[in-house]
């Protein structure tokens, strides 16, 4: 896979993932462009576009819309069920997810999606791996965050 | 200090955190860029301050903005700060930042290096995580190369959580850095076999995708992917094994045959729609060989495509992968047709374009019409222009498609194309023209009805031309009037065809037009002239004389130049034949004469191939410079261009008769002597001038009672009908057609390429083409090597991985692992480099039990003299050991040294030196050596005849344990197979037939084939054993490389010197020779070490200079002189293969240079 988008219906992007380190200049046109071919099609049509050199492969989730690019040769279908994988993942995350949990919590999006993908391949394939991996970061980072208060911020502890 | 903190943590009591900046751009709709520019001011101040805290929420707010497209990069140093910071927290957000916003271009990414294989080697394994996620998003090849060998331990990590992640990432690192893959496919192919399902698919995916670019290196894995597929349950993992497959296939034929029934299988059991997707485009192509191509089959993937992709968001893949289908199994798709043109009517465009690709790859002579004419109907309903646009380019592809084979009637193609020029706003007006123009000129049997057509579009200009000036399809005209004019001869209403062309309306047309339109009204006037001459009609003559008087001035003005030049030019022409009609002198003849000529369609690139007669020059002027009348031939380069050497016509300006004729011989001769030139009969000298030769065209049967009645446009759909029932009366007289079809063929030219030929479905055209098969110069190179990409990023990843490691491939970065064994009995050689490091080691060797493991391996490959020194007595002996450490190596060689000093004079080889001793017929080779605990393994190979080979090995050990169930596997490479028993699959070892008790050797052989044996082989082995003592037993594990030089596929053969002689006279034999200096032995043994380790017999010997033979054991023959200089020695070789030859040749040089 070459990247994920996921947009807004009005066109704002809500997440990104490049498996293709590319200039900021070339992500973004590339972004525009794709996000008004895909905001133009009617909901009836076919999740699979053909785009420049390579296949778009695009779902809509209530008001949000997951969009991965691939190459020629890889499976369309794989794909879609790779992007409602990660839509369940969000969704047991979340705790049923909406388009605010993604945009305050744009980090966690991100955390779950590199623990379930990298560098454009699937990393595991089940879920409860995943989520357990995420968790258990959590966990760290609490940790990492419990002990400390203000005081001790201070180094007044 | 304190101070400072305090303060720090204040002022963080009151920065917003991520939450707060995404509420505040919510909250400022309006002037969002502004309040942003605030934001980032606020950004910059938060990290100036120390406390990392306050940057990290800094860099995530960062993060945040790069989103919505600002710049973050002046950030990158900030980000690397925050990477490094101790807290997990912090280091997550500071590697997500990165992960988003580095790429190469990032100049302080080198910055990172060290801070991500501290990461790596982090003992919390979410700090490896996130440094490996992070680094797949950014990695460059500077990091690549410096992190490969980290990385590479990772993959052997205790944790499968790490694993997973450094198998995937290895498949990045490998794209920077290709240069990897070599030193850790070992490793990645044991990942395969990973008991963790995580880390196996990752595996599975990485060595997938590299397969898929480069599938030949991986050749060798198939069985072991092939036991993949049939147990895995995972669908993940089973599309990508099938993906492989998918690459595979092609490059062995036989895999084809064994995945058609798991495939099948699948196909039939799975529910996972993208896991039948998959398997179907797999198996598509496999069904392509004529053993397994089973139309059933194919019919029953095709039904099952049917019914699970046509919901319409799939139903583009559907299309897709009837696409494919279709190139291998037309037939079974053309059933479908009528739900492909449904999806013509889809709301979705690349459903439709889908559609009409798989239109273009499903017509035959049988349904072409009935396509045609539904797509006719959309280009109707088409609503936009670029997709009329495409319809209409896909109707011309259609029909013209491999030189208009699927078109049997001409008249219904002309009246299609006279129908597509309705359309208003296309582009392509110029196709259809060139289409017209090129059928009429091909087809002659058409030209009648085309001119007809034609004369049509010409009198209904203003239909076409009228709406814009720019109007693309206003260039029909162009076709049209270049067709009344060159066949003016079949037109009925010259006339009136005449006054059309001369309406005032035409200076509105573009130049070129118009061009075209003053050089063919002459065409035609000079008809009409003839004919009102012919019957006698002065009075109509000058008429017409007078209409183009008239008319042309309005030419002559034109704004072109073009135009205004030819109307001049013509007008002075016509002036003086009025002149002359008023004198009543007969003048047609020879204004028709103007135009004569025969015109022949002629490939486009024949032109180029017509070779220049000895003693031509082309640059030198024949006559004067060409005169106005040739200018004529000149067609405006920007529209034809590719069409103009076809039209080319030979025209004469009025001559007398005898020059005529004597021109005419001429060129005939020359026709017949150039082979390019293509001949429209068998006998043109006869339909020469005037009559255009129709009575050598098969069929041509022009049903005239075509009624053409719709003024101005004709309706193809009649053709539909007349063709039906055209067709059943052709069916009857088919038997008697099929005799004269075949006597045609006799008669015709053979670059012909006759329709008849390939009419399969037995519907005769009815009308014939002058097909003309595109020829290319003959030293044209085939453009296969063309396709590949130069910057193409997977051809670096071309890389043969049966191939053993070279040293220098070895992965650059510092070890890890030290190679010392600390308990090893027999570290008496120096090792000054491990030494220092030890310490260390011990400090870590309690935690590390997973590197202990490591280390014992590497001990295992350490090589006691002892058992060497035995078998040197007897054998000779190459040792080739596996030396994966470097420093194991340096350990070995300086006891190589060590040993060979002491036995001087016994010479006991390693590594390739050679032994004195006139002794036996074998040469041993120790493949590798084992000692643990005192033990030693010699392996040694030796060759026998025919493409199969045996090796013997000999088995010794030298531990005080008991060692069993012993197996030896090697990794075949594509040239040497291992011949194991028979269902055993490649990855099997085979199993020793005895066990070792301590102190004990013993010998086994193994058979190897080869099928080529000019170059010599590596093959990479391991023995695994179970070793057994008081403490119980353990399985170990030895790997071992098998070296198969050139000269082990010598046999020594005798040879005597006139044989010897009529060999090298023979004359086939390729010729090398090498020169090694520094040699001070005698001749005499120079040549016995020659004979004994490249198995050659000496034929005759002379002073110092002598003949030797061998034979390979393929029948090779081998032909050597050795001549010895002073210091030197020559050796010159001849052999029937230049390649074996060479590399003996390289294989004695090594030998040579070590005396």
């Amino acid at each position: 896979m070459r990247f994920m988008l996921l947009f807004s219906r009005q066109g704002k992007l809500r997440l990104q993932k490049w498996y293709l380190a590319s200039s900021e200049k070339e992500k973004k046109k590339m972004v525009r462009e794709l996000m008004q071919v895909v905001l133009a099609r009617k909901p009836k049509m076919c999740s699979f576009l053909e785009w420049r050199d390579l296949k778009v492969v695009y779902k809509r989730y209530a008001s949000l819309y997951f969009c991965c690019a691939i190459e020629g040769q890889d499976n369309e279908l794989i794909t879609l069920e790779l992007i409602h994988r990660y839509v369940e993942l969000l969704d047991k995350y979340f705790g049923s997810v909406c388009e605010l949990d993604i945009i305050f919590n744009f980090e966690k999006a991100y955390f779950i999606l590199d623990e379930f993908l990298m560098g454009g391949e699937i990393q595991d394939t089940s879920k409860k791996s995943v989520l357990k991996a995420i968790e258990q970061a959590d966990l760290l980072q609490e940790e990492d965050e419990s002990p400390r208060s203000v005081l001790e911020e201070m180094g007044l502890a | 200090m304190a101070l400072k903190m305090v303060k720090g943590s204040i002022d963080r009591m009151f920065d917003k955190n991520l939450q707060d900046l995404v509420r505040g751009i919510r909250n400022h709709k309006e002037d969002e860029a502004k309040y942003i520019s605030q934001c980032i001011d606020e950004i910059k101040q938060e990290l100036k301050q120390d406390n990392i805290a306050v940057k990290a929420n800094a860099v995530c707010k960062l993060t945040y903005l790069q989103m919505l497209g600002y710049d973050i990069s002046w950030a990158a140093f900030n980000i690397i700060e925050v990477m490094s910071a101790s807290k997990f927290t912090f280091k997550r957000i500071g590697y997500l930042a990165a992960s988003q916003c580095f790429h190469e271009g990032t100049d302080v990414i080198m910055l990172t290096t060290n801070q991500i294989r501290k990461d790596l080697s982090s003992p919390n394994q979410y700090d490896t995580g996130v440094a490996l996620t992070g680094l797949s998003c950014f990695v460059t090849p500077d990091l690549a190369r410096d992190l490969a060998n980290d990385i590479m331990t990772l993959m052997s990590h205790t944790k499968p959580y790490i694993r997973k992640k450094a198998v995937l990432i290895m498949y990045k690192v490998f794209l920077k850095y290709p240069e990897s893959l070599r030193p850790a496919f070992p490793r990645l192919k044991e990942k395969l076999e990973d008991p963790d399902p995580g880390v196996q698919s990752a595996a599975v995916n990485v060595i997938c995708e590299l397969a898929r670019r480069n599938p030949k290196n991986y050749l060798s894995l198939a069985p072991l992917f092939f036991k993949l597929m049939t147990s895995s349950t995972n669908n993940w993992v089973l599309i990508k094994i099938i993906k492989l497959f998918g690459a595979l296939t092609p490059l062995e034929p036989r895999l084809g045959k064994k995945l058609i029934e798991p495939l099948t299988n699948l196909i039939h059991s799975t529910s996972a729609m993208s896991l039948l997707y998959e398997c179907v485009n797999t198996v598509i192509p496999i069904l392509k060989s004529p053993v397994l191509a089973r139309n059933n089959t194919v019919f029953l993937y095709v039904e099952k495509l049917y019914f699970v992709f046509f919901p319409p968001t799939v139903k583009y893949l559907g299309l897709l992968a009837m696409s494919k289908i279709l190139k291998t199994h037309p037939k079974s798709v053309q059933s479908h047709k009528d739900l492909i043109l449904q999806c013509l009517d889809d709301k979705d465009e690349s459903i439709r374009l889908r559609a009409l690709d798989l239109l273009y790859g499903m017509v035959s002579k049988k349904n072409l019409m009935e396509i045609v004419k539904k797509l006719m109907i959309h280009v109707d309903k088409a609503e936009g222009t670029t997709y009329r646009d495409e319809l209409l380019t896909k109707i011309i592809d259609i029909c013209s498609q491999s030189n208009y084979q699927y078109i049997t009637n001409f008249e219904w193609y002309i009246s299609i194309l006279v129908e597509l020029t309705r359309l208003e706003g296309t582009r392509h007006g110029h196709l259809i023209a060139a289409q017209m123009l090129d059928v009429a000129i091909r087809v002659k049997a058409i030209r009648k009805f085309a001119v007809s057509q034609m004369a049509m579009l010409l009198d209904n200009a203003h239909l076409i031309a009228s709406n814009t000036q720019r109007n693309g399809i206003c260039e029909v005209l162009y076709a049209a009037a270049w067709i009344c004019g060159e066949f003016s001869d079949h037109l009925e209403e010259s006339n009136q065809t005449l006054e059309a062309m001369l309406r005032p309306k035409v200076t509105t047309l573009p130049g070129h037009i118009q061009a075209v339109y003053v050089q063919n009204m002459v065409k035609l006037y000079a008809s009409i002239l003839q004919q009102k001459e012919q019957a006698g009609e002065k009075e109509a003559a000058q008429e017409i004389t007078q209409l183009m008087i008239d008319r042309l001035p309005q030419f002559v003005q034109s704004a072109d130049l073009e135009v205004q030049e030819r109307a001049s030019c013509i007008l002075q022409l016509i002036k003086y034949i009025q002149k002359l009609q008023i004198k009543e002198v007969p003048v047609a003849e020879e204004v028709i004469a103007l135009f004569a000529g025969e015109l022949n369609p002629v490939a486009p690139k024949a032109q180029k191939k017509v070779p220049v007669p000895e003693g031509l020059d082309l640059d030198a002027w024949i006559n004067e410079p060409p005169s106005d009348s040739e200018s004529e031939d000149e067609k405006p380069r920007t529209i034809f261009h590719d069409e103009e050497q076809r039209h080319s016509r030979h025209r004469q300006p009025e001559i007398d008769e005898e020059e005529l004729a004597r021109r005419r011989e001429v060129r005939k001769q020359e026709q017949a002597n150039n082979p390019f030139y293509i001949k429209s009969s068998p006998s043109p000298q006869k339909q020469y001038q005037d009559t255009p030769g129709v009575e050598h065209i098969p069929v041509v049967q022009i049903d005239l009672s075509v009624p053409l009645k719709v003024p101005g446009m004709p309706m193809s759909d009649q053709y539909v009908k007349l063709e039906e029932e055209r067709r059943h009366k052709q069916k009857l007289e088919k038997d008697k057609k099929k005799k004269k079809q075949k006597k045609e063929k006799k008669g015709k030219h053979r670059r012909h390429n006759s329709l008849h030929t390939e009419s399969d479905e037995d519907i005769a055209p009815a009308q014939h083409v002058d097909i003309i098969t595109e020829e290319m110069p003959e030293n044209a190179l085939p453009s296969d090597e063309d396709d590949k990409d130069p910057n193409d990023p997977y051809k670096a990843l071309d890389i043969d991985l049966d191939k053993p490691l070279a040293d220098s491939e070895k992965l650059p970065v510092q070890r890890h692992r030290n190679a010392e064994n600390l308990k090893s009995p027999d570290t008496e050689a120096p090792l000054v480099g491990k030494k220092s490091k030890k310490p260390k080691k011990k400090e870590k060797k309690h935690k590390e039990k997973e590197r202990e493991k490591e280390k014992k391996k590497e001990r295992e490959k350490k090589v006691t003299e002892e058992g060497k020194k035995v078998k040197s007595s007897k054998h000779r002996k190459k040792k080739h050991k596996k030396e994966k450490e470097e420093k194991s190596k340096d350990k070995k060689k300086s006891k190589k040294k060590h040993h060979h000093s002491e036995e001087e004079p016994a010479e006991s080889v390693q590594n390739g030196t050679l032994d004195d001793e006139p002794l036996p017929v074998r040469n041993w080779a120790a493949l590798a050596s084992l000692e643990k605990g005192g033990g030693t393994y010699d392996i040694q190979g030796n060759l026998q005849n025919d493409s199969q080979v045996t090796v013997s090995v000999i088995f010794e050990n030298k531990s005080t344990s008991f060692l069993k169930s012993m197996e030896l596997n090697v990794l075949d490479s594509l040239n040497a197979k291992m011949l194991r028993p028979e269902g055993s699959s490649v990855h099997d070892g085979i199993p020793v037939p005895f066990q070792l008790p301590p102190g004990i050797s013993n010998e086994a052989q193994f058979v190897f084939t080869l099928q080529s044996i000019v170059m010599a082989q590596k093959l990479k082995g391991t023995l695994s054993f179970i070793v057994k003592n008081d403490n119980g037993s353990t399985h170990e594990k030895l790997d071992f490389k098998l070296h198969f030089s050139c000269a082990s596929y010598l046999i020594t053969t005798p040879c005597y010197s006139d044989a010897f002689a009529k060999l090298l006279e023979s004359g086939d034999l390729h010729m090398s020779s090498i020169k090694v200096d520094g040699i001070s032995i005698s001749f005499q043994h120079l040549l016995a070490k020659i004979c004994f380790y490249h198995h050659f017999s000496v034929v005759e010997r002379v002073d110092s200079c002598a003949s030797m033979y061998s034979r390979s054991i393929q029948g090779h023959h081998v032909c050597l002189l050795v001549k010895k200089g002073e210091n030197s020695v020559s050796v010159d070789g001849k052999c029937n293969d230049s390649t074996l030859l060479s590399n003996l040749l390289d294989e004695m040089k090594e030998t040579l240079s070590k005396c």
